[in-house]
């Protein structure tokens, strides 16, 4: 099993959500989070005082899947997360160890 | 420190200096109006002074004004300010604002109206009226046509809320470092030596019902205010309240030191829609700030509505522009202190100009004000946190002095009223005028500077003027009032 972690543009979230659930993932976890990349920050004025905002808002969604179906999530992240312009994100792949689920005590591929 | 000094002192005598000299053009004026006087003491009857009379109308739209005043205050800059800070230290500028508004009513009615506005000498009102004594719904005050008054209640209560707006514009310049404690005690010894003292100087006078000749001007002009006496002109408040306010800021924000990571920490705003609903409310509430100082449902009352309409939306362009061609955006925020800005800067002129000079004031004043709170708040290196002195003082200071040349009739405005001839004089100095505009400048520059500044150190000696470096950290709501203004 892997768990994958990817950061996208927040706008993108709803069809990275959907090309997921079309292609069979069961869940998936949502969190707004902040942070830099390539991408350029901006710069705010409130009269005399300028600030220069580095953190972007983006989106980071975690899913947990079985390791035969991980090319064809990625790919379907990465399609649908994709503008060609800089700042759409990443992608990353972690080992997964062990699932529970709490409801009914079943575990790993059962529990995904 | 020494810098701030030197500026404000430079400022001060400048404007001091310039009035003194343009007093000696003044002085011809005087007399000549007084001169003009004389045909009209041949005419002069021998009847008695009917009592004045007392319309429902202007009676009622004192207290409605003096409602729209309370709205500036409470929720309006109280608005107005808490969007601007951070969000640790909302709750601690919103009640700031609203308590120091209470405090100040309370004293008004027990010493303020008395000392502001009964006969005492040309600094200081006496102390003939404290806890309103005598005063009651039966009493008139005087308005600015002979023969008619409104009920002194009313005059009371609308003065109140002038008094506590004042005091309470004063807490943005140190906002999110002052002690709750220091505040109110400040409020209360700026509000006795400075604001009242002023205010009788600019404001106090017997009225225009005992003027029937030329002595009778002079005894009435010599009772009167020293600004009064020298003929400085100030319809709603430009010197009483904007100026007076904004140098004591200013002064503040020095006294106290700068905000822990000034100039190094990300310090914006919280909640932009908060300030700019503040300053809509500012704007609908000065309406009654504005035409209401006229004091009658009258034409005048009408010509300062308008031109609290236009000037404001001038200053929003001004500063707008100023904004775009500077830093190449058009900013929420500036949209909101342009308005301040306008309405600081047309509050002296309001019910003296036409809507032409209005216009020009509001576009001063949006550039002033743009200028203010930038290149003139580096030059200053004071943390005045929401920039009282760049917006209320630059802006108040452009209006007194604009007054003085947009009122000439010759430029529309309403020139000098004669209340021997019965009409307008038809002598009117611009310069001379604006002499005298900026010895009311001055003088409050200079007045409310030095009272501040003493205020301030005795609160400092006191009970201290800044909470703790912890405490600056955490943010003023949860150490000054024990609460937070969001919960997450």
């Amino acid at each position: 099993m892997k768990l994958v972690t990817a950061i996208i543009k927040p706008f993108k979230l709803d069809e990275v959500r959907e090309a997921l659930s079309a292609i069979g993932v069961q869940g998936i976890t949502v969190t707004e989070v902040k942070g830099f990349g390539r991408q350029k920050g901006h710069t705010e004025l409130y009269r005399g005082a300028e600030y220069v905002v580095d953190f972007l808002p983006k989106v980071k969604i975690e899913a947990a899947v079985k390791t035969e179906m991980l090319d064809q999530v990625l790919e379907a992240i990465e399609k649908a997360a994709n503008t060609g312009k800089i700042g759409d994100g990443k992608i990353f792949v972690f080992e997964l160890e062990k699932v529970v689920r709490i409801r009914t005590g079943e575990t790993d591929a059962a529990a995904l | 420190m020494k810098k701030l000094i030197s500026i404000l002192s430079m400022l001060a005598l400048f404007v001091v200096f310039a009035g003194g000299a343009g007093a000696q053009d003044k002085a011809p004026e005087k007399a000549a109006a007084e001169a003009k006087a004389e045909p009209a003491k041949a005419e002069e009857k021998k009847t008695e002074a009917p009592k004045p009379k007392v319309d429902k109308g202007d009676t009622t739209w004192m207290m409605v004004a003096t409602a729209l005043v309370i709205l500036m205050t409470i929720p309006g800059l109280a608005l107005f300010y808490g969007g601007m800070v951070r969000a640790k230290n909302t709750l601690s500028v919103l009640m700031q604002v609203f308590v120091t508004f209470c405090v100040i009513a309370v004293l008004w009615v027990i010493y303020g109206y008395s000392m502001a506005f009964s006969g005492g000498n040309a600094f200081f009102g006496g102390f003939s009226k404290l806890f309103l004594s005598g005063v009651t719904g039966e009493s008139l005050a005087a308005t600015f046509s002979k023969g008619v008054a409104i009920p002194e209640l009313a005059f009371v209560a609308f003065q109140l809320t002038f008094a506590a707006i004042t005091c309470g514009l004063i807490v943005g310049a140190f906002a999110e470092r002052a002690k709750f404690s220091a505040v109110l005690v400040f409020a209360v010894l700026w509000f006795t030596f400075s604001y009242l003292p002023i205010a009788h100087m600019v404001w106090y006078w017997d009225g225009p019902d005992a003027i029937t000749d030329a002595k009778s001007l002079e005894t009435v002009t010599a009772a009167a205010g020293w600004l009064w006496q020298k003929g400085a002109l100030d319809f709603a408040g430009g010197t009483v309240v904007h100026i007076n306010a904004g140098v004591a800021g200013l002064v503040g924000a020095w006294v106290i030191g700068k905000r822990i990571g000034y100039g190094k920490e990300a310090m914006p705003p919280h909640n932009l829609p908060l300030t700019m609903m503040g300053a809509c409310m500012l704007w609908v509430g000065w309406f009654g700030f504005n035409a209401g100082s006229n004091l009658e449902a009258t034409g005048t009352a009408t010509i300062a509505f308008l031109n609290t309409i236009v000037a404001t939306a001038a200053a929003v362009l001004a500063w707008l522009l100023a904004e775009t061609v500077a830093r190449g955006k058009a900013s929420a925020l500036g949209a909101a202190s342009g308005a301040v800005a306008g309405l600081v800067a047309i509050t002296p002129a309001c019910g003296f100009v036409g809507v032409g000079g209005g216009l020009v004031i509001g576009l001063v004043a949006g550039v002033a004000g743009f200028w203010g709170v930038t290149a003139l708040k580096r030059m200053l290196g004071a943390d005045d946190s929401l920039d009282v002195f760049g917006v209320h003082g630059v802006c108040g200071i452009v209006g007194a002095l604009f007054t003085g040349v947009f009122a000439a009739p010759s430029l529309g405005g309403s020139g000098i009223f004669d209340y021997v001839a019965n009409g307008v004089s038809p002598e009117y100095s611009i310069g001379g005028q604006v002499m005298t505009q900026a010895i009311a400048v001055g003088t409050t520059i200079i007045w409310s500077a030095v009272v501040a500044l003493i205020a301030f150190k005795i609160v400092d000696l006191s009970i201290g003027l800044r909470v703790t470096e912890e405490e600056e950290r955490e943010g003023l709501d949860v150490a000054s009032h024990g609460e937070a203004a969001y919960r997450m």
